[in-house]
């Protein structure tokens, strides 16, 4: 990873310095995913330690998994994953994120293979890994069936996806769109286009036809008074998440 | 994979090694950390077991806390439980006024409010522990000089030479805190300009497991029950006639007190000497910094008058222990600031909260003014008579209201 960041010039380092920085500003843009990341964490570590039989309690509990994050960002999910002893490759279409990820990681003393790529270019290249995480992705692409396709095609046999998107309902237009993009402008706008969401029914579906089996959805709920998310058994109304596995 | 690993030798730094510093420490070598523990005295002198006098009101959280880090069972023999709370208005020479509050445990199921324990106990209860604990790393007689916790792994200097590396370091060193110093953590303090004395008396008749307090016109006076028949004396004064209190011969001081402390318990003498603690309330700035938390009288240092110094430190302990396990079961960074601001927001109001109530209380009833006094004896009579809110009191006194961490629970 250093060789990688060791060919581009001082200057260069020094704006992905600042863009990693602004990536894990707890008060900047990337406030509302830092605002979820503990509660994204908290499922996403006890899916995998509870399929792959590990004690949360060990020093590198998730030694030995290979964990692949599409949509990598600045490293937000990788890093937790890499520091819990999975061997970590982060991926992005968007390419100007990878440098930074690659800054912070190198920052934290963390190795992290980021990629500028995507994952149908990672599935047509045959990689796979015990767990795929896919959060906050499937809304923003073209062709959720394809991608879908390819996410199984990525994941091991016996191994584990986990994704995350946003319902499509009244609600979820109020509070991902008008709330998070207009109100409290926390995204950008136009950040979400509302009618590429896709409701829990229709992922299930897709899911299946890709060939997972699901195992468990959950709500990622919103407390506007405690201003922190969590995780709800029942309330799936706005953000949920699901975890598939590939048969074995 | 971490590739940091084999430089870091510790996860926390840990400045400060009395009371709260030690039960961080064990704390977080339970939550699978690895911890330095750096103290600028010698082991053996922490760990005498002579008597100087000083004890700590344990309320039952904190036994709760002790017991969890398998502290509890190595005092509890020392211990004495605390059955009753009197608090009453007293005006020197005529003992306790004719208005005054009974907490009594009996009243709530979960047992004794609190229990005495002596510091000599609890100071070598801890280094038994720490030095039972493999995670746990001490450096006894080590003065930091400097630290560095602007990067991504935060470092500390000591005096020889060495520099000790972690994810982050933990100031538990006190009101006079050099690690919020070296952070640039300002403080607010608010002197009382009254000095706490404190010493223990021997008596010839039991306690019964009652803790008095005596608001006295100069400050509140603590009589609180040690094992056997000896009680603890906390005699808040003025800071002039403090200086002369702790001057005097034993036999002068005894004459002083009599008049206080009344002749419930009979008989009385000296056990040990006379320490006396200046009575201020200081309050950081921020409890936290890139890096670095600060915990118990570091964060805050309050007035004793309710006993809650060590009490609220231990809080601190608990929820810090509690967020920093928490984030690294989740592979955070412990030392982000997305991770110590859950503490700092867990415990900066809570105990910004209390300071400020024993603040008001104490100058509520450290004067004579008789309007005062009439209103504070009608006060005080009236939360004696509403049982729902006398049970209130008793659970805060216990330690038993707020969100407790799990350690506490």
């Amino acid at each position: 990873m250093s060789a990688a960041t060791n060919t581009v010039d001082p200057a260069e380092v020094a704006k992905f310095e600042a863009m990693a920085a602004e990536w894990w500003d707890l008060d900047g843009k990337f406030k509302p995913l830092h605002m979820m990341n503990p509660c994204r964490l908290d499922y996403i570590t006890s899916q995998i330690a509870a399929e792959f039989s590990r004690n949360m309690g060990s020093a590198a509990p998730f030694a030995g998994l290979r964990v692949l994050d599409i949509g990598c960002g600045g490293g937000l999910l990788c890093e937790p994953m890499a520091r819990l002893g999975a061997t970590v490759v982060g991926a992005d279409a968007a390419a100007r994120n990878i440098p930074v990820a690659r800054v912070h990681a190198e920052q934290s003393g963390l190795t992290i293979d980021y990629r500028h790529t995507t994952a149908e270019a990672l599935a047509d290249a045959g990689e796979q890994f015990d767990v795929v995480l896919n959060m906050e992705v499937v809304e923003h692409v073209a062709d959720p069936k394809a991608y879908l396709a390819a996410c199984r095609a990525l994941t091991r046999r016996g191994g584990l996806h986990i994704c995350s998107t946003i319902n499509r309902n009244a609600k979820s237009f109020g509070m991902a769109i008008l709330g998070a993009e207009y109100v409290m402008r926390w995204l950008p706008k136009g950040t979400h286009e509302w009618s590429k969401f896709i409701t829990p029914d229709e992922l299930t579906a897709l899911l299946r036809a890709a060939g997972f089996n699901v195992l468990d959805t959950k709500g990622f709920q919103f407390n506007p008074l405690l201003w922190s998310w969590r995780i709800s058994d029942r309330d799936l109304s706005v953000n949920y998440v699901t975890t598939a596995r590939a048969p074995s | 994979m971490t590739k940091a690993d084999e430089s870091l030798n510790h996860d926390v730094l840990i400045v400060g090694g009395g009371l709260n510093g030690p039960a961080l420490a064990l704390a977080l070598a339970r939550a699978g950390l690895r911890v330095a523990v750096i103290d600028s005295l010698p082991l053996v002198t922490r760990a005498d077991p002579g008597f100087d006098g000083r004890a700590y009101a344990l309320a039952l959280a904190s036994q709760r806390l002790l017991r969890a880090l398998g502290v509890w069972p190595r005092v509890a023999a020392e211990a004495q439980p605390m059955l009753e709370i009197k608090v009453s208005d007293g005006r020197a020479g005529e003992g306790p006024g004719p208005f005054f509050m009974h907490f009594d445990s009996a009243e709530i199921e979960e047992g004794p409010m609190g229990y005495m324990v002596e510091d000599r106990h609890l100071r070598r209860a801890f280094l038994d522990a720490m030095a039972e604990t493999a995670a746990i790393t001490q450096y006894p007689s080590a003065t930091v000089t400097a630290q560095d916790t602007s990067g991504a792994v935060a470092r500390v200097t000591l005096a020889d030479g060495r520099v000790l590396q972690g994810r982050m370091v933990v100031g538990c060193d006190g009101r006079k805190s050099g690690t919020a110093a070296r952070a640039g953590i300002n403080r607010q303090g608010w002197p009382y300009g009254q000095t706490g004395v404190v010493c223990a008396v021997a008596h010839a008749l039991p306690h019964g497991g009652v803790a008095q307090q005596f608001f006295m016109p100069h400050g509140p006076l603590a009589i609180l029950p040690l094992k056997g028949n000896r009680s603890s004396i906390v005699w808040s004064e003025t800071s002039a006639r403090a200086k002369e209190l702790v001057a005097m011969e034993d036999a002068d001081f005894l004459d002083a007190l009599r008049p206080a402390f009344g002749s419930f318990l009979g008989q009385i003498r000296l056990e040990g000497v006379r320490f006396a603690y200046p009575l201020d309330l200081t309050l950081a700035e921020s409890f936290i910094a890139p890096r670095l938390a600060l915990v118990g009288d570091a964060a805050h240092g309050m007035h004793p008058i309710a006993g809650q110094g060590l009490n609220a430190g231990l809080r601190d302990v608990a929820a810090l222990a509690a967020v920093l396990d928490e984030a690294r079961a989740r592979g955070e960074d412990i030392g982000a600031p997305a991770v110590l601001r859950r503490y700092q927001q867990w415990r900066r109001f809570d105990t910004a909260t209390l300071a400020l109530a024993t603040d008001g209380f104490n100058k509520l009833f450290s004067n004579d003014n008789p309007i005062l006094r009439a209103a504070r004896g009608l006060g005080l009579g009236l939360v004696n008579a509403a049982p729902r809110l006398r049970r209130g009191f008793i659970r805060e006194a216990a330690g038993l209201t707020g969100e407790l961490p799990p350690l506490m629970r």
